[in-house]
């Protein structure tokens, strides 16, 4: 295969005396007694009786090590799986889906040819330990993923939970995570546009790191991750394979942190015990890589690709075989996949989790084309093995066969119905409700809006979002702080996509399924408010071990919740990531499953932003307020309570707020809409008057009889939209048609926040409480 | 032109486009400028900034081109990361240092217009007010004071922050130009303020209609 290079060749020492120093599959057969670590990779007794009843003797050491990364519950999803079956789409939440669950990342028709890829998954455990790198690599990831679907990736976003603000440990993990994110998707040039931070003592041992990637393409550029044609090449490039992320997925993110978590140290072992765990990125060698693969598919040079994400080389090569059906096998020789430590072991070369790699099927006829273009980006490619018709996954290492394995076995992973039980103080937390006193009218009421304002959860963000980049690629029409991101997707038909992500550990520690759901909502319900029809979901479930059946009631619940609410929407799941063990000793996380959606913008020049723009606009609150405090933002910040129930979820309601706000916006009627959620009314209005630079003057009577209610409850399903007084008329006939109770509350104007009868805040003042909090927190 | 890391190549070809003249991509590796009648080096990280932000793509096969020919008159627009490598290939003097927060910093920016006669500023008035995003983590303008001296003296800053540099930038410096005026460099991106729709507002554009109507005129008087 001319240019590509056989690397190693005649370095790598070969022969019988190496062979006889190497775990072969021969050895492995004559030595069934040989004692071997697989509890040390994270596999349990009956997983190794498994791996040996599979190929009927003791796996070699590179087996074993590939059983034990592609069994890891980060990459086989083995607790989760018998409940995410409930997520696959049905009827019509396919309609639009070109891929789904399963592939790299669900893939959904836009319309006019456009196809749309999008995924979230959790990099918690690796930013934990090394926030810098380990946030940073998460967003490598991610891109990959997206990349390895042929599509050219376009913008990320981020949801990061951490422990209390003022928390020590919070000062090293939240500099250390944004600054991974800011170096290594800036330095990849794709716009950072929106995501979540968010604070609980709860996350405190355990922070999380979620990275959603968005990519564009056309309908024909879809690829897959699929190993065939007899005699193809297999081949691995972009940077070389390290000693880095030996073990990541199997051993760091598929257990729980020991109870003193603050030395960051974690367990490793067997043939991984000294070699570091989180893995190094750089984001110079990932937008090569790219560029490259996007000249490889435009020439169409490549029959299958898959990323190198979690568990590396073993995870690529036995699911790309796997792909290819029951004939399709593989033959690997390991001496020829480039090192960057030539001490590594095959086990080591088969875990290693060095990022910025892919592996592509090649058939000869274009490898010379396929070298040429990683040769003008400055990627190193090398055929490492070809595909065989036995169905077996073979692999060789200095003349002895080290895997010998049939590759579904390992690609498919076990399967568990882990006991469930709903947690006996469950009923407790639900009686609990925020009984506390309630701030009286007038100052109090003032008062507590300006502590709600200024806590680190509804703090302007800009410490954060000003180290990113939103813009680059010049497509970013809206970006935080706007309720979602939209991007343009084509210049002349002014096509576009929003997005948002959002989730609520608190809603969903009092009810999982509720929590859950309304999670969905206020994701849809953002991504409604630019304008945009939402299409389509993707989630990040953090959850605690699965070896506890209470954190696998919440797991259950929350599944259960997306799916029913997924199916009422009538937009489909089209994949996402768990990621469990986010516990630090018996303490776990709340649940937190983060939802994205994704919608479709007509035209993105009739976006719709959050701010109070027009002077004398007539402010309306569209949907029902009820008093709803359970697990609202309000008990948290004034009185560090959680319980109660938390808001009723109608999304027949957001289905028609939703619509309203699309005919709406296409037809010119909104000079603003913002969602209300976290804080209700009185942060929303905050946010509106400060992102437009506006007052404003209202009456809450029309909202609900009392002041407090109507200014704190987060009832879902609810939005704050201006109109110009002149359309006010046309605009509350079509909320009445849509059947949205619509209130008319006041006016934009001035140059303070004024609730009649109750308290007046200057901008000035709102603006000082709002943006002085992580500054003064983080520097 | 595009060097390996480039990321708004596109932007800056998107510019070009809106003022009205033709984009030509230009490649690192490939010594030819096509007969292109300006040249942008675009934002990014090129070679990953790997060193100093522009000390290798300053040794770029293009550069051997690039440099005598701006050196003869031909115009040439560096914008953030094409800025530092205008100063590492010394077409003009200083250099751009970690901001002085030590953190990337993007946000919208207010620019004043100083010197308003180069080839990328003749359309705007001086001491025009201009509002364009800076994202940068390295913008921070410094040179020796006989330096700064120098280029104040002689109306070589060509925009400057205001009120004051968000970065660190000596003197509140955002952009330079050579002793000929073909010659600019800035840290903000004009680029990115073509079209209020995804721009703060369509203030960067005069950079571009201003090099596209000095060549429009030329072509008139010829």
């Amino acid at each position: 295969m001319d240019g590509l290079s056989e690397a190693r060749k005649g370095i790598a020492p070969r022969g019988a005396l190496e062979a006889r120093n190497t775990d072969t599959v021969e050895f492995a057969a004559a030595t069934p007694e040989a004692e071997q670590p697989f509890k040390e990779l994270g596999l349990t007794e009956d997983e190794y009786a498994k791996i040996r009843q599979i190929l009927g003797r003791r796996p070699t050491a590179a087996e074993l090590a590939l059983y034990s990364v592609m069994w890891s519950e980060h990459c086989s999803y083995k607790s989760s799986k018998v409940h995410l079956r409930n997520l696959a789409p049905r009827g019509a939440q396919t309609d639009k889906l070109l891929a789904g669950i399963g592939a790299n990342a669900g893939v959904v028709d836009i319309g006019q040819g456009y196809a749309v890829t999008f995924k979230i998954e959790s990099h918690n455990h690796p930013s934990f330990v090394e926030p810098h790198q380990g946030a940073a690599t998460g967003v490598g990831g991610i891109v990959r993923d997206i990349l390895a679907m042929g599509a050219r990736p376009v913008a990320v976003m981020d949801a990061l939970r951490f422990g209390p603000a003022d928390a020590h440990d919070t000062a090293r993990v939240l500099p250390g995570v944004v600054s991974g994110i800011s170096f290594y998707g800036n330095c990849l040039g794709l716009p950072n546009i929106g995501g979540e931070l968010s604070f609980d003592p709860c996350y405190a041992g355990n922070p999380l790191v979620n990275a959603l990637c968005v990519g564009v393409m056309r309908h024909a550029d879809l690829k897959a991750a699929v190993a065939s044609g007899l005699g193809n090449k297999v081949v691995l490039f972009g940077s070389r394979t390290g000693p880095d992320g030996v073990g990541g997925a199997s051993v760091l993110a598929s257990s729980t942190f020991a109870g003193d978590a603050e030395d960051g140290s974690v367990g490793s072992g067997g043939a991984a015990a000294k070699r570091p765990s989180v893995q190094v990125g750089d984001p110079f060698m990932e937008k090569l890589l790219i560029e490259c693969c996007l000249e490889l598919f435009a020439g169409d040079l490549v029959e299958g690709i898959q990323d190198l994400g979690a568990a590396g080389v073993a995870c690529a090569t036995t699911e790309l075989a796997a792909g290819g059906g029951a004939q399709v096998g593989m033959r690997v020789d390991l001496d020829l996949v480039p090192l960057r430590d030539p001490s590594l072991t095959p086990a080591e070369i088969l875990m290693s989790e060095s990022q910025e790699r892919m592996m592509a099927i090649v058939t000869p006829g274009k490898a010379g084309e396929f070298a040429a273009v990683c040769a003008k980006w400055d990627v190193e490619a090398t055929v490492i093995g070809e595909v065989t018709g036995d169905g077996v996954l073979t692999m060789t290492w200095r003349g002895g066969t080290v895997v010998s394995i049939p590759p579904e076995t390992a690609a498919d992973g076990p399967v568990y119905s882990r006991p469930l039980a709903r947690p006996a103080a469950q009923d407790e937390l639900a009686a609990d409700g925020p009984a506390m006193p309630r701030p009286g009218d007038g100052a109090p009421l003032r008062q507590a809006l300006l502590a709600l304002l200024g806590s680190a959860d509804l703090a302007d963000k800009a410490w954060v979002t000003q180290q990113y980049d939103a813009i680059v690629r010049g497509n970013t029409v809206l970006a935080m702080p706007e309720d979602g991101g939209l991007l343009r997707v084509d210049e002349d038909t002014h096509l576009g996509i929003a997005l948002a992500t959002d989730g609520n550990g608190r809603y969903c520690r009092l009810d999982p399924y509720l929590g859950t759901q309304l999670a969905l909502a206020e994701a849809y319900r953002n991504v409604a408010m630019t304008g945009a029809r939402p299409m389509a979901v993707t989630n990040c479930l953090n959850f605690g071990s699965p070896e506890d059946p209470g954190v696998m009631w919440q797991l259950a619940e929350a599944v259960r919740g997306l799916a029913d609410g997924c199916a009422t929407l009538g937009i489909p799941v089209t994949g996402g990531n768990v990621s469990l063990y986010n516990q630090t000793g018996q303490m776990a996380i709340h649940p937190t499953p983060v939802i994205g959606v994704l919608g479709v913008h007509d035209d993105v020049r009739r976006r719709v932003s959050a701010g109070f723009g027009a002077n004398e606009a007539t402010i309306i609150v569209l949907g029902e307020t009820r008093d709803e405090l359970g697990g609202s933002a309000w008990a948290h910040v004034a009185h560090g309570h959680l319980g109660g129930i938390p808001p009723a979820v109608d999304l027949a309601a957001e289905q028609r707020l939703a619509g309203l706000i699309a005919v709406a916006a296409a037809a010119g009627l909104l000079a603003s809409a913002h969602d209300l959620s976290d804080g209700g009314l009185a942060i929303a209005l905050a946010e509106s008057c400060l992102r437009g630079g506006n007052g404003c003057s209202i009456d809450l009577d029309d909202v609900s009889p009392q002041a407090f209610t109507a200014l704190f409850s987060e009832s879902a399903g609810r939005a704050v939209v201006t109109v110009r007084p002149e359309q006010a008329a046309e605009f509350a006939a079509l909320a009445h048609s849509h059947g949205v109770p619509a209130a008319a509350i006041g006016t934009v104007t001035g140059d303070s926040l004024q609730v009649n009868g109750q308290f007046d805040i200057p901008l000035d003042e709102l603006a000082a409480v709002w943006q002085g909090t992580l500054p003064a927190l983080f520097g | 032109m595009t060097f390996p890391g480039s990321l708004d190549d596109q932007d800056a070809a998107r510019a070009v486009r809106y003022a009205g003249a033709e984009p030509v991509a230009l490649w690192h590796a490939d010594r030819d400028l096509r007969g292109v009648d300006a040249v942008i080096l675009p934002g990014g990280f090129s070679y990953g900034d790997y060193l100093r932000c522009g000390a290798i793509a300053r040794f770029s096969p293009v550069m051997g081109s690039l440099v005598p020919a701006a050196r003869a008159g031909l115009p040439v627009l560096g914008i953030c990361n094409g800025f530092q490598i205008l100063c590492e290939a010394h077409l003009l003097p200083g250099a751009l240092t970690r901001n002085a927060a030590l953190r990337f910093i993007h946000r919208d920016v207010r620019l004043d217009v100083v010197n308003a006669g180069t080839a990328w500023t003749s359309g705007y008035a001086a001491g025009q007010s201009l509002t364009v995003p800076l994202k940068s983590g390295e913008g921070a303008y410094a040179a020796s004071p006989e330096t700064l001296d120098e280029l104040e003296r002689t109306g070589r800053v060509v925009v400057r922050y205001a009120p004051a540099a968000p970065n660190g930038s000596a003197r509140d410096i955002a952009g330079i130009c050579s002793a000929e005026g073909n010659i600019v460099g800035l840290m903000p991106h004009p680029e990115h303020a073509i079209d209020p729709l995804t721009g703060p507002s369509a203030d960067g554009l005069g950079f571009f209609t201003s090099i596209v109507s000095a060549f429009a005129g030329a072509g008139a008087a010829r």
